[in-house]
């Protein structure tokens, strides 16, 4: 038994902190953020160079074919520097890809995807914002040989940028996966303007787009099952993502509370202060259990993978919330300003916190799993 | 990464469950009551015995000394097996996880050979006179003193909290040689024969009903000199050595209680029922059971990666710290949780044998035995995060 980084994983730990530190400063972060998408081209640029991109895609389909655990680590260096832009939907997109679709669709997308040629998304929530993939409700029509969909999706990242967005509809008893370019005729993306400016969300209009059925990801399949696998994948590599960014928060509080000084001595010599720092360890260091061993348990399989991912989730999403509200108590007046950049963390935890599903959606995920309900 | 078990790790486990399934005294053979009644003493002294003839006691401690050098995963192994099988308590537990290891580093060879032999077996058991009615948290200010008096040293004064004191053969108790020194600095640490003239024990009883720990008084009790361990006035190194042990425990057989105790509390939220259905139908309480389930798996996790990191640095440090404010606080919540969900029915002693409303009781001293939560944020505060010091 080994719960620990591998040599290898220190060094890519390693060598991906240093380049997104000199590549991601705060002040490309708050650029980023003024602007409409959030989306650097060159960043992507080196994102795709640097194989993050295909990083888990297969290796026949131009990924490198590495686990989520190879995953996890990027992703929570990603989260430290509070990366803006499209990664967390090119992973979602991928992986759907990667689990539903046939290898024609596989070569029609993964290598593109992998080299930053192709941008995906995915489109799933509708009004009610469900998280679990049997409330979607928007039904698609046949028409011959196509699929018809008209109706609205609402909170898909990055929309804006996309080229490919998959979009999840209900035929029937099943789901069904539709590839509809964001240029096609008929699709309207409005922005959605919400607190986290760093992951831009979208209101998705399809008004008769027409798909060939054909087309549709995993319809010789079970679509919800890969549908699910691939939530559980962009799950996991949001949740690295909150523990970098947890990790940043109390590294910069703690910090903080070893220079300023009041009556006479550093803040953090306060056994109130002290204790903050010391309920945020724990808080990051327990989310990082967790998000590891979920990354672990789905590369190999593990029968609890599922219940692992909803663990990562709930915790994270509770853990990176209080981290952040302790770092801004802990910082005093200047955690609240904006020239600090901890608003930016705070923003991005209250939005990751909703992302894929808060902790009471994922408690019960648990409950349901505990009381052997599924 | 792989957090499967190594085959060797597996042939460990195999091998310990196939002894225990073979030498487990059965649920018949075992006295009912308290550990402090007589039979059961003699019978926990048996079991340890078993133990040691098996070659399972001290399984930590090196080989030369009667030991089998087990790795730390296979003594979290070990600690999940016992509690997996429901075993008896390991009546010796002070002696083998906290005398013994600080003896084998700090004692002479002639204390080696005199002492370590029966806390494996079970002949001699310990206690740890630590804490007194005015050191707790601060030990270093404690004021039992023991004076020079030829060859011997005379020791007054009070412990308390003191685990096993009712059974003790030995005490581990710490003392101040000298009174003028900065505290930290004039304590001594002494092997102490607790069957000495001069040596009262009072048990203690807490809210929950059960007397774990005791009282011990010391009047004018003659200690040879020789029975000092490490140097005199240098006790604060041997204490740091035994209480960095005592928290290297990482509770890995404390996760099985607590298993078990979820499981059990799982199985009735199906049963209690509450507006005409069962509980566990309620939304909020599957979001209590759920946070509690989360919470023990992460202990579980936290444990491994604390045992991965343990195994490649050597020493104990701070991961003790954080694993002990983790499971006292997340079984106060879980016991909270569980009368909550099961009302009315949580505080009867004949519900469940009681297990509920004991187990909520007996969850308020666990913020506090082993180091308060408050002094495991100092030591995460200070020496993982390197705050400067607060006292």
């Amino acid at each position: 038994m080994e719960f620990d980084l591998n040599e290898d994983q220190k060094v890519f730990r390693d060598t991906t902190r240093k380049l997104l530190k000199k590549e991601c400063p705060a002040e490309r972060v708050r650029r980023l953020m003024e602007t409409d998408t959030a989306q650097d081209a060159q960043l992507w640029h080196l994102m795709a160079e640097q194989g993050w991109l295909g990083l888990t895609l297969p290796e026949d389909f131009g990924g490198l074919g590495q686990g989520l655990v190879e995953l996890a680590v990027i992703a929570e260096e990603m989260g430290r520097v509070c990366l803006p832009g499209g990664f967390l939907s090119a992973i979602f997109a991928g992986a759907l890809v990667a689990e539903a679709g046939n290898s024609r669709q596989k070569a029609a997308y993964l290598e593109k995807m992998a080299s930053g040629d192709l941008k995906g998304t995915v489109a799933l929530l509708e009004a009610e914002a469900d998280w679990n993939p049997s409330a979607v409700r928007l039904a698609v029509e046949r028409n011959g040989e196509d699929f018809v969909v008209s109706g609205k999706k609402l909170f898909v990242p990055d929309a804006q940028t996309a080229d490919v967005i998959f979009c999840v509809v209900r035929d029937g008893e099943s789901l069904a996966l539709l590839p509809v370019a964001k240029d096609a005729a008929g699709v309207k993306v409005t922005a959605m303007p919400a607190l986290d400016a760093t992951r831009k969300l979208y209101q998705v209009e399809f008004e008769n787009v027409a798909i060939p059925q054909a087309e549709a990801l995993g319809a010789d399949g079970n679509p919800e099952r890969a549908l699910r696998r691939a939530i559980e994948v962009a799950t996991v590599t949001l949740c690295a993502e909150m523990v970098g960014g947890m990790q940043w928060v109390l590294e910069t509080a703690v910090e903080y509370a070893k220079t300023r000084h009041q009556f006479g001595k550093p803040i953090g010599s306060f056994q109130a202060v002290q204790h903050q720092c010391a309920d945020m360890l724990l808080l990051t260091e327990s989310s990082r259990s967790a998000t590891l061993f979920a990354a672990w348990a789905l590369t190999v399989d593990d029968p609890k993978a599922a219940a692992a991912v909803s663990i990562a989730k709930a915790y994270c999403s509770d853990a990176f919330r209080e981290v952040c509200h302790r770092g801004v108590q802990v910082h005093g007046g200047i955690g609240f300003t904006w020239e600090y950049d901890l608003q930016l963390y705070v923003k991005r935890s209250k939005a990751s916190e909703i992302l894929f599903g808060d902790a009471t959606f994922h408690r019960e995920q648990v409950a349901q799993l505990v009381l052997g309900e599924r | 990464m792989d957090l499967n078990l190594t085959p060797a790790e597996q042939q460990f486990r195999d091998e310990f469950r196939s002894w225990l399934a073979a030498n487990l005294p059965a649920p018949e053979e075992r006295p009912k009551g308290t550990r402090t009644e007589l039979g059961n003493v003699t019978f926990l002294k048996n079991w340890q015995k078993t133990l040691y003839a098996g070659g399972w006691a001290g399984i930590s401690w090196p080989k030369e000394y009667g030991g089998r050098g087990a790795t730390l995963v296979e003594q979290a192994i070990f600690q999940e097996e016992l509690a997996h099988a429901n075993a008896p308590e390991l009546i010796g537990t002070i002696g083998l996880s906290l005398v013994g290891p600080t003896i084998i580093a700090m004692g002479t060879e002639a204390q080696k050979q005199r002492y370590l032999a029966p806390i494996l077996s079970g002949e001699e058991i310990w206690c740890q006179g630590f804490s007194e009615p005015n050191a707790g948290s601060d030990l270093a200010s404690l004021a039992t003193k023991a004076v020079r008096d030829g060859d011997d040293f005379v020791i007054s004064g009070q412990k308390t909290w003191t685990s096993f004191a009712q059974m003790a053969d030995w005490c581990l108790l710490l003392v101040r040689t000298d009174q003028e020194a900065a505290k930290h600095k004039g304590i001594t640490c002494l092997l102490v024969d607790m069957h000495l003239p001069g040596i009262q024990v009072r048990p203690l009883r807490m809210m929950s009903g059960d007397s774990a720990f005791n009282e011990v008084f010391f009047t004018e009790v003659r200690v040879p000199a020789a029975q000092v361990l490490g140097k005199v006035n240098q006790g604060w190194t041997t204490a740091i050595t035994a209480l960095m042990n005592e928290r290297a425990n990482l509770g890995s057989g404390l996760q099985v209680i607590f298993r078990r105790n979820l499981d059990a509390l799982i199985e009735r939220s199906k049963t209690v029922q509450r507006n005409g259905k069962p509980v566990c139908e309620d939304p909020l309480v599957r979001q209590k059971l759920a946070q509690a389930q989360i919470e023990l798996e992460i202990l579980g996790l936290n444990t491994m990666r604390a045992l991965t990191s343990l195994a490649k640095t050597g020493i104990p440090g701070p991961e003790g710290s954080i694993s002990k404010l983790f499971w006292s606080e997340m079984n106060q919540k879980t016991q909270q949780a569980a009368q909550e969900i099961l009302g009315a029915y949580g505080q009867l002693s004949e519900f469940d044998n009681g297990i509920w409303a004991y187990g909520y009781l007996r969850s308020r001293g666990n913020t506090i035995e082993a180091g308060t939560s408050e002094i495991q944020r100092n030591i995460i505060a200070e020496r993982v995060l390197g705050l400067p010091k607060s006292y």
